[in-house]
């Protein structure tokens, strides 16, 4: 229902879209994204429920599209209607922070950020989330070991906080 | 390098700092929040997690789509078995399979047990860390039973994995239906004493009420689900807006508050208790028997019997183990209303064994990201009451 509305309203915004078990998904390039955002916002999707990524190292090689897919789950409380929305990117792009509409993005997006390593842009706080601040790599990352490399992941790593930088200790 | 993690001092302030966690006997598991007070008031407060970060979603890409099953106890580990269902309900949705109805209504009855068990959780040790100490001995004394019913129906009292993709993995066993009987007596007594010990007492009206008030356009902005947006004001329950496992066949009610501070959150999950006991009710009453398991050799192993006398079972269980099941290509996100609020799993599927991607929405990451923001301006006594409401479980914020 709400796709009809987008197109009707950013022709070609929408380059992809499928419904699989009741999941409707759309693919927007980033350019639209933002507006994209702001009319199912304006739409009654209020609830952004989760962000997320999504990893495909052989994409650039076989499809040309970027190797992450950045996917959004919106919910309309008012209907209960529930769209997911992704943004394929390339490695090394940033994707516009959603902070200054939807104040949840915020950790979603640090989180993002930690494990995936996709920055975003505007971001009021980019740090990580779940793994301290200099862990080696971006553990979600399809090409990330297991295991996590090195016994105890501290490659790299200086000192426990923040370059030894803790007053009176 | 990116901006250090601790809050420092001022330079010219005479802010005290003090680290609250990541043992500190009012966070409930391990997570960490730098407070920066002046005098006893919050100025800034900034929470840090991951201390119990194992890659849940990391080790999902590893292990088959049954195998993810024990992962999902150590979630929110109050409830682990509303996670089992909410996972298993995950996968049956990718597999576009329906399973049978007996295996919804246990998954019914101890999904509400386990909402109790969990309510039982939150609202004792809120009341604990703010100095109702009768509260939670009476309450928990029945989260004991409700455990001693998991223990007896899976063999576990914690981490159940009682879901199988395709049901359950046993029916229940003799005498289980009887204790719950009792069981909803003795705890529908617990609960009222619970409301007589609190919900007209001044120090808890004193202590909860007006404290981490949220309007309910702030809630659902960020991103609130369960007993803390209900509180709020906003009438979002999965069980009733978006039906799963026969819901839309019960009879019950949606608590809602008013003003979203501690004391409406107490309230909505008392009553949701009661509203529980309410569903586990009817449930009992139209258990019928059946099978607890859907009959297609591709997704649910055949009986033990079978295997061992029958070749064609043979073979099935074999393909099962070795080969997994067979999975269409797709993506599915499918949601529960979970004891903390909307827990999602998203699934990207390759046709493979194994999940491609699996992604876990917690409903308490978005609800503790707002932390400061509650507890902004209060008293560090309130930041462990807000906490408490909240409901935060470690294991499954960090995943």
């Amino acid at each position: 229902m709400v796709i009809e509305h987008i197109d009707a309203q950013l022709p070609g915004a929408i380059t992809d879209r499928h419904d699989f078990r009741g999941d409707q998904t759309i693919v927007v390039a980033k350019t639209n994204f933002l507006a994209v955002v702001e009319l199912l916002h304006r739409e009654g999707f209020q609830l952004l429920v989760d962000i997320t990524a999504v990893d495909w190292p052989e994409r650039p090689e076989t499809q040309g599209v970027g190797r992450f897919d950045v996917v959004y789950h919106w919910l309309n409380l008012a209907n209960q209607e529930r769209l997911r929305l992704k943004v394929p990117m390339a490695d090394g792009e940033t994707m516009p922070t959603l902070t200054a509409t939807f104040k949840t993005a915020n950790w979603f997006e640090r989180e993002i950020f930690d494990l995936f390593g996709i920055r975003f842009e505007g971001h009021p706080d980019m740090r990580r989330l779940v793994t301290w601040d200099d862990f080696p790599g971006h553990p979600l990352r399809k090409d990330f070991p297991l295991d996590g490399g090195d016994a105890f992941c501290m490659e790299g790593c200086t000192a426990p906080y923040n370059n030894g930088e803790r007053g009176g200790e | 390098m990116e901006a250090p993690a601790m809050t420092r001092q001022e330079p010219d302030g005479d802010r005290m700092i003090v680290n609250m966690g990541p043992s500190h006997p009012t966070t409930h598991g391990t997570l960490r929040i730098v407070l920066e007070l002046e005098g006893e008031t919050i100025v800034k407060a900034t929470p840090e997690m991951g201390y119990l970060h194992r890659g849940v979603e990391k080790l999902g890409e590893s292990l088959s789509y049954t195998q993810f099953i024990p992962l999902t106890d150590r979630l929110n580990y109050c409830s682990a078995i509303m996670n089992n269902v909410g996972y298993a309900g995950a996968v049956e949705k990718l597999l576009g399979i329906e399973i049978p109805k007996r295996a919804q209504q246990i998954r019914v009855l101890m999904s509400e047990l386990a909402r109790i068990a969990d309510h039982i959780v939150c609202v004792g040790v809120n009341a604990v860390d703010i100095g109702a100490f009768t509260v939670f001995l009476y309450l928990f004394k029945q989260r004991e039973t409700t455990y001693d019913l998991f223990e007896m129906a899976t063999g576990q009292r914690l981490h159940t994995s009682f879901t199988r993709i395709g049901g359950v993995f046993r029916d229940l066993p003799e005498g289980f239906v009887p204790m719950v009987e009792r069981f909803l007596v003795e705890c529908g007594a617990a609960v009222d004493e619970c409301e007589r010990l609190l919900s007209h007492n001044p120090i808890w009206h004193g202590r909860t009420k007006g404290i981490g008030a949220i309007s309910p356009e702030d809630a659902v902005n960020w991103g609130y689900t369960g007993p803390c947006l209900r509180a709020a004001g906003v009438p979002q329950d999965l069980r009733k807006s978006q039906p799963y496992l026969g819901y839309e066949t019960y009879d019950f009610d949606i608590p809602v508050g008013t003003t979203g501070d501690v004391f409406d959150r107490y309230l909505v999950r008392v009553e949701e208790m009661r509203q529980s006991l309410r569903i586990i009710r009817q449930v009992l009453d139209r258990l019928e028997p059946g099978p607890v398991m859907v009959d297609d050799p591709k997704i649910a192993l055949p009986p033990k019997e079978k295997v061992y006398t029958r070749m064609e079972s043979l073979i099935h269980h074999f393909k099962l183990i070795m080969h997994g099941m067979e999975m269409p290509v797709g993506e599915v996100y499918s949601a529960t209303e979970a004891a903390n609020g909307e827990l999602g799993f998203y699934i990207v599927s390759d046709g493979g064994k194994n999940p491609y991607r699996i992604r876990v929405r917690p409903p308490c990451l978005p609800i503790f990201s707002s932390f400061e923001d509650q507890v902004k301006g209060a008293l560090i006594a309130d930041a462990v009451a807000v906490l408490g409401a909240m409901n935060i479980i470690a294991g499954e914020l960090d995943r």
